[in-house]
Parts: C-alpha cells; sequence; structure tokens
C-alpha cells in the first residue's frame, strides 16, 4: 500500500490545523455560514438533512487493517456506530458534530487519510477496480497510476476552480469494473496492438445524473510517459471551455456532446502539443517508486487447486453457495479475491457497523495480508485469500453477520442514501432496496435468476447508479408522493448501457411486484443460462413494457 | 444561500439545523427547542412575517443553519405535522433506523 511521504503527511496536518481554526472562527461567529461553506466542502463536511455529514476519501477504494479500524473508531466515538460505504469508494459518516469534526480529521491524519476534494468543483477521488493488483484478466495494477493522479490533482493550483466536479476512474483489467466509461475521464491500462507497448485509451465525458452520458474514446493509444501532460491538456480545454452559466450543464460530458467528440479531441491535442510535456509528466522514476509500494505481497507457493476447501464445500453447502457467489479468480495459484457482501436480506445497502468494521480489520489482518478494498457496488472485497483458508473467513464473516452469499445477484442492490438522509434527494431509496431485498430473499431464487443488478438513485443525480442497472430506478417527487422510475438494461461494464423507460412511474409498494413483472418476462424468456442483460438485448425492451402495461392496467382497475 | 426566499402556504413553523451538532431545532417563539411540539405555529401572514424575521435575526446571529419556514398540518390534537415528506423525515429521522434522530428521543414515529 502507498505511504505518505513527509509532504503528504505535512500537507495533511496543515489542512486539519487550518480547519480547526476556520471551526473556531465560526463557532464564535467569527465567519458566517455563507463565508465557512465553502471551507467546511473543501474538507468533505456537508450539512444534510439530520445533520452533518462527513464524507472521507479512500483512494482507490485501498484500505488497511490499520486504517479500517480507525474508521470503525470514529464511528464509535463520533458517530453513531456506524459508517456508510459509498458508490465512489468512500465512506460517509452521517452524523458528526462540527466541534468534533477537527479531531476526526486528526485521527484520520493518524492514519494518512483525510477528507480533502471528497466535494466542491475539483478532480475527486480517484477510482480503480477493486480487484486491482489482483484480478487473473488483469493487464497491469491501476493502483499506482491512480495514485499518480491523486497527488498530481491534489491541491492542484490550476484545477480547484473547476466549472464543475470531476471524477476519474482507472481501470488495468480486461473487463472494466470500474465504471469507466461513465466518468469524466476514463483511463484504461492497454497493450498496442503492433507494438506490445504498454500505454493508456483514455475516454473522455461519460457520466450519470441528469444527462446520463458514454464516455468518447480521445485517444486510443497514450504513452505511458505522457500521461500527466495529456490529462492537463484535458483539464485545460474543460477548464477554459466548460460552461460556468449553468451547473446542468457544467459538467464535461455536456462540453464533450456540445463540441463533438472530434473537434474536443482536436482541442486537446492541440493543447497538449503546446504543452511543456517534460515539465508536467512525472519522472519515471518517481511512478517506479510510487509502483514498488503496489509490489505484490509475499504470497505463498501453492497449488491452484484446494483438496480442504473441496471437502469443505461438500460437507456445507451453505458454505459453498457462498464460495460461489463471493469469490472471484486470483492471479495468484492457490488465492482468491473474496467480495464480502454489504447487502444482508432486507439490510441497508453499503452500511457497516463499528464492530463489523474491526472485524474485517481483523479477517484482513490475519488471512489477507492486512489489506481490504472498497467497491462501488458498496461491499468490501478481502483480495488475498487463500483457499486453504476459505473455510475460516467464512466462518469469522458470518460471526460478523457478515457472510452473505449474494454478490452479484438480485439482493446486491446500489442504493444511494436517498431521502432518508440527503438533502439533495427527492425520494427514499434504502427503503426499496429493501423491499425488494426481502421479495427476492430465497437463495435457491437468487440463484436460479442468476447476475442482475438492481441500482436505485433517490433523485436525478443518480449516485446509485441507476442509469447503469440492468434494472435502474430513480426516486422521483410527483405531487407531493415519492414515484418510482423503472429504467431496463443498463450495464455499466466495457459493453456500457444506459437503461431504457420501462414506463411511468410507480408509487414505492408496487416497486417489488413490478421487479417480479420484469424477472418473470426474462426467465420466461431467457435461453440456457442467459445473464439478465443478454436476454434483454437479444429480445428488447418490448415485452418487458407489454407484461408491465398489463400489470399496471390491473393496478388501476383494482383502484 | 441558506435563507429560504419563498413562503410556504400557511400555517408555517420554523426550523433550522444547530449549528454546533446539526441537529434539527424549531422556533418556539422565543428560542430553539429541540423538539416539535415545542415549534411556535404561524398561522396568518403576520405570524409568518414575525418567523421570518426570528430566521433572519438566528442565521445573523449565528446559532443555526440551513433555516426554513416549513408548512404544516395540525391535526384536531392540535399535533404539528409537516405537510412534506422530505420535513417529516427530517423532523423524525431517517425512517430505516428508527433507533436515529428525534424519533428515537422522542418515541414519536
Amino acid at each position: 500500500m502507498y505511504r505518505y511521504d513527509e509532504f503528504d503527511a505535512r500537507f495533511v496536518r496543515e489542512r486539519v490545523a487550518q480547519f480547526r481554526d476556520q471551526v473556531a472562527r465560526r463557532l464564535d461567529g467569527s465567519i458566517t455560514e455563507d463565508e465557512f461553506k465553502p471551507l467546511r466542502l473543501k474538507n468533505g463536511l456537508y450539512l444534510q438533512l439530520h445533520a452533518y455529514m462527513l464524507r472521507i476519501a479512500i483512494p482507490y477504494g485501498t484500505l488497511s487493517s490499520r486504517q479500517m479500524r480507525q474508521l470503525a473508531l470514529i464511528g464509535d466515538r463520533f458517530d453513531k456506530g456506524y459508517g456508510h460505504f459509498t458508490t465512489r469508494q468512500n465512506l460517509q459518516f452521517n452524523w458528526p458534530k462540527l466541534k468534533d469534526v477537527p479531531e476526526i480529521l486528526d485521527l484520520l491524519a493518524d492514519v494518512e487519510m483525510h477528507a480533502i476534494q471528497t466535494s466542491g468543483n475539483c478532480i475527486r477521488n480517484v477510482t480503480a477496480d477493486h480487484f486491482a493488483g489482483v484480478a487473473a484478466d488483469e493487464l497491469e495494477d491501476p493502483r499506482p497510476v491512480a495514485e499518480l493522479i491523486r497527488q498530481w490533482s491534489t491541491a492542484h493550483p490550476e484545477f480547484s476552480y473547476l466549472p464543475r466536479k470531476f471524477k476519474v476512474a482507472v481501470s488495468g483489467a480486461a473487463e472494466d469494473r470500474a465504471v469507466i466509461l461513465a466518468h469524466d475521464i476514463g483511463i484504461r491500462i492497454v497493450r498496442h496492438e503492433q507494438t506490445g507497448e504498454i500505454g493508456y485509451r483514455i475516454i473522455v465525458g461519460g457520466g450519470m445524473g441528469r444527462t446520463p452520458m458514454i464516455g468518447k474514446v480521445v485517444r486510443a493509444f497514450l504513452p505511458k510517459a505522457d500521461l500527466l501532460a495529456y490529462l492537463e491538456a484535458i483539464m485545460r480545454v474543460y477548464n477554459a471551455e466548460g460552461r460556468r452559466d449553468n451547473k446542468y450543464k457544467a459538467r464535461v460530458k455536456i462540453l464533450v456532446h456540445e463540441t463533438g467528440a472530434e473537434e474536443f479531441t482536436r482541442r486537446v491535442e492541440e493543447e497538449f502539443a503546446a504543452l511543456d510535456g517534460p515539465s508536467i509528466n512525472a519522472d519515471p522514476a518517481e511512478l517506479a517508486r510510487i509502483a514498488a509500494y503496489f509490489a505484490a505481497p509475499d504470497y505463498a507457493d501453492l497449488e491452484p487447486f484446494s483438496a480442504p476447501l473441496d471437502r469443505q464445500k461438500k460437507a456445507n453447502p451453505e458454505f459453498a453457495a457462498f464460495v460461489e457467489s463471493n469469490s472471484f479468480a486470483h492471479r495468484q495459484p492457490g488465492y482468491t479475491a473474496l467480495t464480502v457482501s454489504l447487502k444482508p436480506i432486507g439490510g441497508i445497502p453499503g452500511d457497516a457497523t463499528g464492530d463489523q468494521m474491526r472485524a474485517l480489520a481483523d479477517i484482513a489482518e490475519q488471512w489477507s495480508f492486512s489489506e481490504l478494498r472498497v467497491t462501488h457496488q458498496q461491499n468490501i472485497v478481502l483480495p488475498n485469500i487463500r483457499l486453504d483458508d476459505l473455510f475460516d473467513v467464512w466462518k469469522a464473516l458470518r460471526t460478523a453477520d457478515l457472510a452473505t452469499a449474494n454478490v452479484g445477484l438480485i439482493t446486491d442492490i446500489i442504493a444511494c442514501p436517498g431521502l432518508d438522509y440527503c438533502a439533495l434527494a427527492t425520494a427514499r431509496s434504502i427503503p426499496i432496496a429493501q423491499s425488494i431485498s426481502n421479495r427476492f430473499a430465497d437463495p435457491v431464487r437468487q440463484k436460479l435468476i442468476g447476475e442482475l443488478g438492481i441500482k436505485i438513485s433517490g433523485c436525478i443525480n443518480a449516485c446509485g447508479h441507476h442509469h447503469m442497472g440492468h434494472i435502474g430506478i430513480l426516486g422521483l417527487e410527483k405531487s407531493g408522493q415519492e414515484s418510482y422510475q423503472i429504467t431496463l438494461g443498463g450495464d455499466a461494464t466495457d459493453k456500457a448501457a444506459i437503461g431504457e423507460r420501462l414506463g411511468p412511474g410507480l408509487g414505492a409498494d408496487e416497486v417489488p411486484d413490478a421487479i417480479e413483472t420484469i424477472v418473470g418476462v426474462y426467465l420466461g424468456n431467457r435461453e440456457a443460462s442467459e445473464p439478465f442483460i443478454n436476454t434483454y438485448r437479444r429480445i428488447g425492451i418490448a415485452p418487458f413494457r407489454a407484461a408491465f402495461a398489463k400489470v399496471e392496467e390491473t393496478s388501476d382497475a383494482a383502484h | 444561500m441558506s435563507v429560504a426566499v419563498k413562503r410556504p402556504p400557511l400555517p408555517v413553523i420554523l426550523l433550522a439545523n444547530d449549528l454546533l451538532d446539526g441537529d434539527i431545532v424549531f422556533w418556539t417563539g422565543k428560542t430553539w427547542s429541540l423538539d416539535l411540539v415545542d415549534a411556535a405555529v404561524a398561522a396568518n401572514n403576520d405570524a409568518a412575517a414575525t418567523l421570518e424575521q426570528a430566521m433572519a435575526h438566528a442565521l445573523a446571529t449565528n446559532r443555526v443553519v440551513d433555516a426554513g419556514l416549513v408548512d404544516v398540518a395540525i391535526d384536531s390534537w392540535g399535533r404539528i405535522t409537516p405537510r412534506h415528506i422530505r420535513e417529516q423525515i427530517k423532523t423524525l429521522g431517517p425512517t430505516i433506523r428508527l433507533d436515529l434522530g428525534k424519533q428515537a428521543q422522542t418515541g414519536r414515529v
């Protein structure tokens, strides 16, 4: 894992000291809320419905056991004993008191963490594939480059007042697990077809929110050495030309869309050519220094097959189901990357108690080289579990109520905090997730349905990624009531697609039945073990609409 | 700006977040209370204007943040309920965690 150097450490401590002073001046009335608000937002402190909310950056979703324990301590001491893992691989505390926040930030600095640039019109926390460094399908670990971008973008003076927030994601694998096509900049580590050289594919202008867009490739292959200068060229074009007259049209996706991908690319290339690359690009020695922190841990030399695991699975079907749904192919023989679901049946997606965080930290320390990952699906990954240890890990997870076997299944639902917490929300998200989860609780049925991602947002800003859910649910307000709009066919992978509207909005209590109807059409039409998204692509939305309309008619007749 | 500019339909109450801990507080006519039952209800324009003055004063004196008038319904028992679900949740707590927020302290759900 990356460790702060003296500059990082000093910068974060100085920022905490500045914020402590700003809070003191706010509390003694020296500065007004209008003056204070941009300062608190620069340190990740929002005001939500019930209280302040502190959003803590977890760079590229990677955490050590020590950091996870510190988050648990903060949750227990200064919050209400839990934290919420978000779709941007961050953690939010929902109840901190303003006077305590400087102390919380100091505790974060103790473990090389902070809440800087988790809000505001700047380059936000850089996200990455949660299986970075361990996935069998990976070309190269995306974390060194994500860390380089983190360092370059932190407090970058030229990009501190962008037209709007800016999100960067990096993936180095064959399968896109970081939703790079729906980011302001998506970076894919690729191999040059002719030369075999490793470099980057640069995608710009993706995003969700009220105007969902799939990103456009602006550079099919960028040599590694040119990365920062090229990013700087993109940021310069956006900073100069992105709209500042209308916040709803201020993201780079709108600029790319209005300018046209070709013309936008031409301007970026022009800017890139004019920049003094060597003065901006990272020294290869510096990138090598960063990369060294992400070197593979000291793996044991193991067989790819574990006889004890095989026996334990045969003797324990519940454990076998857990292994099947929650483990992921590791590049190192004899190991697996294990996803811990934060989606217990009927639970709150992404929430973990202080005790659960400590349990995860302990388990990671004992069995996964003290490392954890946060996924954008609001789960936790133990990236380096020996197949021989899986049974012990499962037992430990079960003790902490963390052994739900539903990763990628219909109850592994993404949901934003929604109107239960969020000041921007127009409807609740979490209760919808809970009602669907309860409806489809039966593990046999979940397995039968197979891979199906439901994603729920409580407003048009789309923190719950609803546009890219196989089934997306958007909560809106209609005549003072919560109303839920369903979309189908969204996809967050390299086959990225934005979901299509199924029909009119529904009341909250009608949503589980609507999901039943959709699942019914899928199961009635699927060929062999075809996943939902493939069936949808093959048959289109019409059969789903027809079934949905029939249900609506019946429902209207009943009222 | 954190000041609500448009007056909602009457009757209204004035609520805000406490500066120090973010907790929801209600203007009683004299001070801020943590309990909705203490809220001063303005049923006419003059009373609403008085609440707006109290709001401006409170924001200027840095005791609260995000203050605003909220339209409420009053039942035959005199109980105050915000008309909109957003403020209902705000005055009670998350609907999915009844152990948190005001609902946990007062037993009102």
